[in-house]
């Protein structure tokens, strides 16, 4: 346990009154905008003082409004990223990035170059921030934070204030930045896709409290989410990559999908989220369609749902599938459980 | 062309008003960020009285001011009389007490400025600041007065202006003495009110508006320069 927070914190009729651990990698804070977890993350890092909490990380007490400690933002060395970047618009980008580095005593000159690789920021070093794209920006930021070598990073949906093309460009920094420094992480986010391929660790709130918590693959799967999000997480190993049409194919127990990434090295294990809107159920083995993906298994449970739905729950091969069909399709195709069926999943419903 | 050039009286009227005048706005600088800080910043009780007394000498006839200023800084005054026994500083009929006057009277249009370019300095920026372990104070330094350098600009020059044209608290003040408290405004007022001063008054007009507007235009471009910095790439 490296982090432990308890807060209470009123604004007008909202209340966050929400508590958790969290060790080494990344935890995500899960849920709907006004859910409150920007306003826990805040409080992590000191911009927000809890009505009644404590806080502490490392053993050592930052916050405890009991005893009346509370430690400043800037002894705290706690990283925050931005959803909107917030770059100082009269320093470069280089300036920028050493804005950190001014406030400490450590001098570790090999993380700039080796941080500014990462990154892919080289070029931009000396820019204004004016001028740069909204991805640049918040590697940017990303980069200035890390710069100022921080204990904890905090980040407040980096990537909601970019369009799905920027979203795609930042996301595989991410996961270097997981598997190649050893700072935890906290990472604020709505969207199933980014957790599922980040979080080692899903927190989930809601109006202030917490909901739920656990592994990705048994929050995400839980009726607490979204439905439009519900369905599965399902990890699987990369087998090959198909550098021409842009796709790799990855090996799960059910069989092998196709995912529409590019530059997946083999051998890397992914976590893939199958939304049960996204996923078809045939009978026969179909023919002729532009789906990629047809996984062999049987039904194990139909879970009826509202509006005259039907969640089918599949077992392919071990690996567990949620699919979600009409009441008209369950009587047309005669779905009974225990029926071997083929379930269809579109590569491009996998993009991340 | 004869007639353009300034006797020695009137050279030393023009140098003692720049001079004055500059003092008065470097001197003032630092009161005037700390003053408009805590007006943009600070909660605190009072805080509205002393937005009132910063405007007091906007509001009050110079004349008033001076004879206030008289009153605590003359040789006798409650301030004035503390300053020379402790730090040899003597205002009265004094071009310190000319600098004193104009900077007083300034201090409220350099206030209101910087208090602007304060406020309107973006707080998210220094959160992500305090983030990357700045303090206060350093806050203040790398992020806050950066970027409102245009306002701080923007009021230097406009309590310059003021200076170079401040005449009634001064001459209530520190009187109208030549070489000494008598700025280019007093010159030009006494120039009026003697027989054949008139080139004189003139000659000394034509000075301070080409001051006035090389000021401005200084102005003009220090800002525009502040402004590129924050926005733009440097020229390469």
């Amino acid at each position: 346990m490296i982090l432990s927070v308890e807060a209470q914190k009123h604004f007008g009729a909202f209340a966050l009154d929400a508590g958790f651990t969290s060790a080494a990698g990344v935890t995500a804070l899960f849920g709907r905008s006004g859910s409150g977890k920007t306003t826990l993350l805040r409080i992590i890092a000191g911009l927000v003082r809890p009505d009644v909490g404590r806080l502490t990380f490392e053993d050592a007490v930052l916050v405890d409004t009991q005893r009346k400690v509370f430690v400043p933002v800037h002894q705290r060395r706690f990283g925050y990223i931005f959803q909107d970047s917030r770059l100082f618009p009269h320093l470069s980008v280089r300036n920028n990035l050493n804005f950190g580095s001014w406030f400490t005593s450590r001098k570790r000159p090999a993380d700039f170059d080796h941080i500014v690789h990462l990154l892919g920021i080289e070029a931009l070093l000396d820019r204004k921030p004016h001028g740069l794209s909204g991805g640049e920006r918040q590697r940017v930021a990303i980069g200035r934070a890390l710069l100022a070598s921080p204990r904890l990073l905090l980040m407040d949906e980096p990537l909601a204030a970019l369009d799905d093309a920027r979203k795609s460009e930042i996301l595989p920094y991410l996961e270097k930045l997981r598997d190649e420094m050893k700072t935890p992480m906290i990472y604020v986010s709505h969207s199933v896709a980014e957790v599922t391929r980040l979080a080692d660790r899903v927190i989930v709130l809601a109006d202030g409290k917490i909901e739920a918590a656990g592994s990705p693959a048994e929050v995400l799967a839980s009726p607490s989410i979204d439905q439009r999000d519900t369905g599965v997480i399902i990890s699987g190993t990369v087998a090959s990559a198909d550098a021409q049409h842009r796709v790799s194919h990855v090996t799960l127990r059910a069989g092998e999908v196709i995912l529409p990434a590019a530059g997946l090295e083999r051998g890397r294990r992914v976590n893939i989220h199958i939304a049960e809107r996204d996923v078809l159920v045939a009978v026969q083995q179909p023919e002729g369609l532009s789906a990629l993906n047809i996984l062999e298994g049987y039904i194990i449970t139909l879970e009826p749902q509202r509006e005259g739905t039907v969640r089918v729950r599949i077992d392919a091969k071990g690996d567990i599938l949620l699919a979600r069909v009409t009441t008209l399709s369950v009587d047309r195709l005669g779905l009974t459980v225990g029926r071997p069926i083929f379930a269809v999943i579109k590569a491009m419903a996998l993009i991340h | 062309m004869e007639w353009l050039h300034l006797s020695e009286d009137e050279w030393a009227a023009v140098r003692l008003s720049v001079w004055v005048s500059t003092i008065a706005t470097l001197v003032a600088l630092p009161f005037g960020v700390f003053v408009a800080y805590l007006l943009a910043r600070g909660r605190f009780w009072g805080k509205s009285v002393l937005n009132g007394l910063v405007h007091l000498p906007l509001i009050l006839p110079p004349v008033v001011t001076g004879y206030l200023l008289l009153i605590a800084f003359g040789r006798r005054g409650v301030f004035g009389a503390y300053l020379e026994s402790l730090f040899g500083i003597v205002f009265s009929f004094r071009w310190t007490g000319a600098a004193l006057a104009c900077g007083v009277m300034g201090f409220p249009l350099m206030v209101r400025s910087i208090r602007l370019s304060l406020e309107a300095v973006d707080g998210k920026l220094e959160e992500a600041a305090a983030t990357l372990g700045a303090n206060r104070a350093w806050v203040f330094l790398t992020v806050t007065l950066p970027l409102s350098l245009p306002g701080i600009i923007a009021g230097m020059v406009l309590a310059f202006a003021k200076a170079m044209g401040e005449f009634g608290a001064t001459i209530t003040f520190v009187s109208n003495i030549p070489g000494e408290t008598q700025t280019l405004s007093a010159a030009i007022y006494t120039l009026t009110q003697v027989p054949g001063g008139d080139a004189g008054a003139t000659r000394l007009t034509l000075v301070a508006i080409v001051i006035s507007f090389s000021a401005l235009m200084a102005s003009e471009l220090l800002a525009h320069w502040a402004g590129r910095r924050q926005h733009h790439d440097p020229v390469r």
